[in-house]
């Protein structure tokens, strides 16, 4: 009777509680994520950004390219020349407004892959979480960087 | 009868200030009721309601690498009546549009809604005759996350700007009737 107990209670329990203890060494998978980030992957593609020149122009010279290359028809450029007065980027055009709407956008890189000077790149930031729709409309102000300060 | 559920504002901050009265809020309730919305926000039991390729990433975000048990998440609950948060993860049809709001009105106040993903969110690629364009024309949503599909993280941000908003609310509802064929309020 108590052999029985033995083997048909104590021994499943020892066995199961040895898979634990076996798990105990390994080493722990979760990556808490708030406080610790995880590596991202060399090809992720989050937030967008308006890069520059050395010089501080801007490498987007409103082409539209982005805007016809997205397949969510997120993008909306429009275009102004460029002045010698008032220059924004080398060429003849500058664009005057530039806005993702980041909740219709699915991060594809079509844009990036588009564009001609290399101005519209994807970086890791992917926090971009918020409460309201409108909200989610990045304008140019948002998306370019700001100049190098040299 | 169908009920219009209105949240009845006490503070704005995050800290309740003991004996501010403003909008029928209680002097002596008032710890209780941020104690209230502070075990809410970190035990938020979301409903499965993966629609699409989302849902991979919503498992993911359960699943060891980003254990969302550490912010009290890790319930998924398949039925509506034990569920907090409703975490709409995929494209919603047109004909999916129905259930998703019969399941939403299902839940138990207080209830909340995270819209994940380009597609449920907006619409995304699809803007077509199909899909909702935006699942916020049927339910109200508390924080859309973008990302087609958001990665697991992107999603636990999402998670942690509810648990931010639900700390603000004080946790104090006030329900309205409503008339079930005009939807208008019904004075009594």
């Amino acid at each position: 009777m108590s052999l029985g107990i033995l083997k048909d209670v104590a021994r499943p329990i020892l066995g199961g509680m040895g898979i634990t203890a076996k798990r105990l060494r390994h080493k722990k998978a979760t990556i808490s994520y708030p406080e610790q980030r995880r590596e991202q992957y060399p090809r992720t593609r989050w937030r967008h950004a308006l890069t520059r020149y050395e010089n501080g122009l801007e490498k987007c010279i409103g082409c539209s390219l982005c805007a016809g290359a997205c397949p969510a028809k997120c993008i909306n450029v429009v275009a102004a020349e460029n002045t010698d007065e008032d220059r924004h980027s080398p060429g003849e055009r500058y664009a005057v407004r530039y806005e993702i709407n980041m909740i219709r956008c699915i991060f594809c890189g079509y844009c990036q892959e588009a564009c001609p000077t290399g101005a519209i790149v994807l970086r890791k930031e992917f926090e971009l979480a918020n409460y309201h729709r409108e909200d989610f409309i990045y304008t140019k102000e948002m998306l370019l960087e700001a100049k190098a300060s040299t | 009868m169908p009920r219009r559920i209105e949240t009845v504002v006490l503070h704005d901050s995050t800290t309740p200030i003991i004996g501010d009265v403003q909008k029928g809020g209680n002097v002596i309730l008032t710890t209780v009721d941020s104690l209230l919305a502070q075990a809410r926000a970190n035990s938020l039991w979301p409903l499965t309601f993966g629609l699409a390729c989302c849902a991979i990433e919503m498992m993911s975000a359960s699943a060891a690498r980003f254990d969302l048990a550490r912010f009290g998440s890790e319930a998924f609950r398949a039925s509506p009546r034990q569920a907090d948060v409703m975490i709409i993860a995929g494209r919603l049809s047109k004909k999916m549009a129905p259930v998703l709001r019969q399941i939403y009105d299902q839940m138990p106040e207080p209830k909340w809604v995270i819209s994940m993903g380009a597609c449920a969110s907006s619409g995304g690629v699809y803007n077509n005759y199909a899909i909702v364009q935006g699942a916020d024309q049927v339910v109200p949503v508390d924080v859309y996350v973008p990302g087609c599909p958001p990665s697991p993280d992107a999603l636990i941000y999402g998670i942690m700007k509810l648990q931010e908003k639900i700390k603000k609310e004080s946790g104090r509802y006030k329900i309205i009737e409503l008339n079930p064929r005009t939807n208008e309020e019904v004075t009594v």
